[in-house]
């Protein structure tokens, strides 16, 4: 579903993304993890091209990603992306954040979307919440709706950099559930987070990055009880005693 | 007090001339400043530099001096049109440069996230301007296009200087035959004052209608 190949990045200078390969099948869930400043999200945003690639190939479901205009767009509408911050829009009711792209990219009526965007939002379990503002949410509600925001788009895959982050803990939980429900549906799945819960839960192999480069990769259990590299394990020590 | 009241009918013909003036120019000055600010914001390079290049030249040249380039200049290059035609595509140009400049600080002021989420989605760049970041930044800068109207409204005085027969001029006809330049200038004053604070009202209620909850 994505072959990613001798993908690198650069800002300038700075090498982000090192010699990234990466294949994630149908319906596998891939979870990311790795220290701040590793290149997680910028792995995220050129997998929909919100960055472009410096160097190698990244294919999606079988099609390179073109470089502009309305072939990319097509593109993004097929990757679903769940960011940190939500990002709904801000002058829209739930209901309009989620079929403003079915109507606009894909064509759709105004009653069809209408009745996709309240499955979906029952499916987060937000029905109630559709006539209201972005901004009378809760964290959870919102980032809930940007994933239905996400889904009525029909993509082949989603992508989540850092869902929780930005969340209450008492939130963190609900999103996670929808995470894994979406995942038991058959979902592509490539999730950055440091939920290592969600990762034993759901994911059915776990990559970890360091310094641009994919240091390890492994079944969930695997990596966890025995990681094999020195930097993964000094990971892992952090982030589990915490 | 009656060197007024005995040129009524010029002086509403003048007003008339003023308020097309100003509903006319600034119509086309938000046009053109949505897409003078669409090419500045525009990913593409070539496209920026365009409409940078707009808002520098116009911005830094006086309205009087287009205006009275256009009038005599245009004909030379065999375009003829009407003194208020013209004057009124100069103004509508010119302070199209201003409301260009307003909408992009609008636009830096909306969240990157908003036209990325948007761009995710599968929206064009043109798409995500128009349905999620535009209508944002909009609520943003009602208040300083309310400031660039007021500023239009008085510059269309500046087309009197070109002998388009507008509130400013209709006055110094009028005074040049009655010779009581302070109620005449001072009416003339207040018919402007009038349309500023009617676009004050406006901006108010505008901003307060669309407030974003955040
Ligand atoms: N737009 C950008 N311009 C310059 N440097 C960036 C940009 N985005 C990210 N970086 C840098 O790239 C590196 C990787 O960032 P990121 O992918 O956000 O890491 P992570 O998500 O793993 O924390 C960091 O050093 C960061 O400072
Ligand atoms: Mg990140």
């Amino acid at each position: 579903m994505i072959r990613v190949q001798g993908l690198n990045k650069w800002f300038g200078e700075h090498h982000v993304l090192r010699d990234i390969d990466l294949h994630v099948a149908q319906g596998e869930v891939v979870v990311v993890i790795g220290p701040s400043g590793s290149g997680k999200s910028t792995l995220c945003r050129c997998l929909n091209r919100l960055e472009s690639a410096g160097s190698g190939e990244i294919l999606i479901d079988g099609v390179p990603a073109p470089v502009e205009g309305r072939e990319l767009a097509r593109l993004r509408a097929d990757v679903g992306m769940v960011f940190q911050a939500f990002n709904l829009f801000q002058h829209k009711t739930v209901l309009d954040n989620v079929m403003l792209a079915p109507m606009k990219v894909r064509g759709l009526s105004r009653a069809e979307a209408e009745k996709t965007a309240r499955d979906l939002l029952a499916r987060v379990g937000i029905a109630e919440q559709a006539g209201k503002m972005p901004g009378q949410l809760s964290g959870g509600q919102q980032q809930r709706a940007a994933i239905a925001r996400a889904l009525a788009m029909r993509p082949k895959v989603m992508l989540f950099d850092e869902p929780t982050s930005a969340l209450d803990p008492e939130m963190v939980g609900e999103v996670l559930d929808v995470m894994v429900q979406l995942a038991a549906d058959g979902m592509t799945m490539v999730v950055v987070t440091h939920e290592m819960g969600f990762a034993r839960r759901a994911a059915d192999r776990v990559v970890f990055m360091d310094d641009g480069q994919i240091v390890e990769m492994a079944e969930p259990n695997a990596f966890f009880e025995s990681p094999t590299t020195d930097r993964a394990r000094n990971f892992l020590a952090k982030v589990l005693t915490h | 007090m009656s060197a007024l009241l005995d040129h009524l009918p010029e002086f509403w013909q003048g007003l008339i001339v003023t308020l097309q003036l100003t509903a006319a120019s600034f119509a086309g000055a938000a046009v053109m400043g949505l897409v003078i600010a669409a090419l500045r914001v525009s990913p593409v390079p070539v496209l920026r530099g365009i409409g940078t290049a707009y808002v520098e030249t116009l911005q830094n040249l006086p309205l009087l001096v287009l205006l009275v380039l256009a009038v005599f200049g245009l004909p030379e290059i065999g375009l003829q049109a009407g003194l208020q035609v013209t004057a009124t595509v100069v103004i509508a140009l010119y302070e199209g440069a201003y409301i260009a400049e307003a909408l992009r600080s609008g636009v830096n002021a909306v969240s990157s996230g908003q036209g990325e989420a948007a761009r995710a989605l599968g929206l064009t760049f043109g798409q995500s301007l128009r349905h999620v970041v535009l209508p944002q930044a909009l609520r943003t800068v009602i208040q300083p296009i309310g400031n660039i109207f007021i500023a239009l409204t008085m510059n269309t005085s500046l087309a009197a200087a070109v002998g388009v027969v507008e509130l400013t001029a209709a006055a110094n006809r009028v005074n040049l035959l009655e010779a009581q330049p302070i109620p005449i200038f001072v009416g003339a004053g207040l018919a402007y004052a009038v349309i500023a604070a009617c676009a004050g009202l406006v901006t108010g209620r505008l901003e307060r209608r669309l407030a974003v909850v955040r």
